[in-house]
């Protein structure tokens, strides 16, 4: 077990790695999404409420799913880069950062687009929506951050911070947000609370979400080799890389 | 070796206690910033300009700066905060100060608490005065002034708290100033939410016992663990430089 | 198949356009990450054998002994 927390800690080890998994990451995810969104678009019933403009669900889910988890995810690597000093934990903060924060653009953009029919109105000021923005800020700030400290270690560190100050105040946010909607707002119906969904939208909802999962751990992959391409590129094993490609 | 280095350099710093020095930091930050007035008047000039902001931009109706003017008082706050908040450490970090401050023996969150209790007397104490001038400038009633001026007394220690974070982790940096504003300010939603809510709850006539007691635990959350992640962010700012 | 036609299929009584924009948006962004993810990696690479076919040649042209020992920076990894 050590000695594998020990390996992961190893550029060199983890860029072997990725290079093994991407290609499973890739093709897999593009399957179960593809699947999943088929499924989604064209064979799954109509919303008896919302008619066919629920299928937007089928994106809305997974980018917002994947948003929130992406940022859990930088969470538990800020853990780790303060805890252990480990580099790849910050590597993939930084990489993570910019995709985490197109899945929430992309979970709003979705989300106001999917309002327009349901609620009449483009953007809403629903508890999910605004506390999806504030989580898209959060991103921004860490992104801004990290490109603002010039020395690797510092910025690394400094992002931590920054990144459990975030994860600490993510429910705090959630649980106001919620409460003040209540009190400007009562009683607009919610956009994903549904009474139980039927089966037909459920695995292909799982499926893409699964897809999705997939899709970003092949970003992750792809970004972090990047980034230890770069902070690597004194170390005679990615000169020997280098070269490899090369020839 | 049984030579203790720290002792044999400054016999004394061991004898003072922490309470002591924790005085010392807040009386020493409340002296230095007398010395220099203006960067203490600056941000309560910039509260007022932001409010009278609002009529002008808005609309001077009774009706509309009854219902926004808590709102407006609580953005404008936040605001001026926001601005003071890169004197925090800044004059420490140029002299050398602050390097100081962390080589000392007692734990950096409570000398960090000090500063930020400190830096909450001076900027934040003083919007809560001007708050009912203003108040009642935007026709806001004679309760919901009061519980306005309650909400800042509770609410602007969690900004400084918070803020104390962001000026720990942009510090020694160029643009610090914007950078600084873009990574706090999502942070403030939660208190602005419930300084504004509990005001508008006030003026509905409702019982506002529940919402001063939550806030009054953000206030608890942010004074047990803001300094910490303060302390954490100035030592890393200090490695950089 | 929950739609009739393939017409059936775009309009979606309606909610097409909803639908399709955020399909559309969707898979562009997602495909603009893609290209520009991989965009970064080609640069790396391609500064990365600039600077390594150029330092190459220094060394060869100056035949300048390296340093057995340096203070500065441990240039190999640790591991």
């Amino acid at each position: 077990m050590w000695q594998f927390f020990h390996k992961l800690g190893s550029p060199k080890w983890f860029f072997g790695i990725a290079n093994r998994l991407m290609p499973w990451l890739m093709w897999g995810g593009v399957v179960l999404l593809f699947a999943g969104l088929i499924w989604g678009l064209a064979f799954a019933p109509k919303d008896y409420l919302q008619g066919n403009s629920y299928r937007i669900i089928f994106i809305h889910v997974p980018s917002a799913f994947l948003a929130q988890s992406v940022y859990i995810m930088m969470a538990v690597a800020a853990v780790v880069t303060l805890v252990w000093r480990m580099k790849l934990a910050d590597v993939f903060v930084k990489a993570a950062a910019p995709v985490g924060a197109v899945l929430t653009f992309l979970a709003l953009f979705t989300g106001a687009v999917w309002g327009k029919p349901t609620w009449g109105t483009w953007w809403i000021w629903d508890a999910r929506l605004t506390s999806m923005l504030i989580l898209l800020f959060l991103y921004f700030g860490v992104i801004a951050l990290g490109a603002a400290i010039s020395d690797e270690k510092s910025s690394a560190r400094a992002v931590a911070v920054l990144v459990l100050v975030g994860v600490v105040n993510i429910p705090i946010i959630k649980y106001s947000v919620e409460w003040w909607n209540t009190l400007h707002q009562p009683a607009t119906f919610k956009l994903t609370e549904k009474p139980a969904m039927p089966m037909e939208m459920w695995v292909p909802l799982l499926l893409s979400v699964l897809g999705l999962y997939l899709i970003f751990g092949w970003f992750a992959c792809l970004r972090m080799q990047t980034e230890i391409l770069v902070r690597e590129r004194r170390t005679r094993w990615v000169k020997a890389l280098v070269q490899a490609e090369e020839s | 070796m049984a030579f203790d280095a720290r002792a044999g350099l400054r016999p004394e710093a061991d004898a003072v206690s922490v309470f002591t020095a924790m005085r010392v930091v807040f009386v020493r930050d409340l002296r230095a910033a007398f010395r220099q007035r203006q960067d203490l008047l600056n941000p309560l000039l910039f509260f007022v300009m932001v409010v009278t902001l609002f009529p002008l931009g808005v609309s001077p109706e009774v009706s509309f700066l009854q219902l926004a003017g808590s709102g407006i008082l609580w953005v404008a706050a936040l605001l001026s905060v926001l601005l003071s908040l890169d004197h925090l450490f800044r004059h420490d970090f140029d002299d050398g100060t602050l390097e100081q401050l962390v080589l000392q023996p007692q734990p950096l969150f409570l000398l960090v608490l000090a500063k930020t209790a400190a830096h909450w007397v001076l900027t934040g104490l003083p919007l809560i005065l001007l708050a009912p001038l203003l108040g009642v400038m935007v026709h806001l009633e004679g309760n919901s002034i009061a519980v306005l001026c309650l909400t800042l007394l509770i609410g602007t220690p969690v900004l400084s708290l918070i803020g104390a974070i962001g000026a720990a982790l942009t510090l020694g940096l160029k643009s610090a100033g914007v950078l600084l504003s873009l990574l706090i300010i999502p942070l403030y939603i939660p208190v602005l939410i419930f300084g504004t809510g509990t005001v508008a709850a006030a003026a509905e006539g409702a019982p506002v016992g529940g919402y001063i007691a939550l806030m009054g635990a953000f206030l608890v959350l942010a004074i047990t663990l803001a300094p910490f992640a303060a302390a954490a962010a100035l030592r890393i700012s200090l490695s950089n430089s | 198949m929950a739609f009739d036609s393939l017409t059936a299929f775009v309009v979606m009584e309606g909610h097409g356009p909803y639908v399709w924009t955020c399909y559309g948006v969707f898979f562009l962004l997602l495909g603009a990450l893609v290209f520009w993810s991989l965009h970064q990696r080609r640069q790396v690479m391609a500064a990365q054998r600039r600077e390594l076919s150029r330092t190459g040649r220094d060394q060869s042209s100056t035949s300048r002994p390296v340093a057995t020992a340096s203070f500065s920076r441990v240039n190999d990894s640790q591991d």
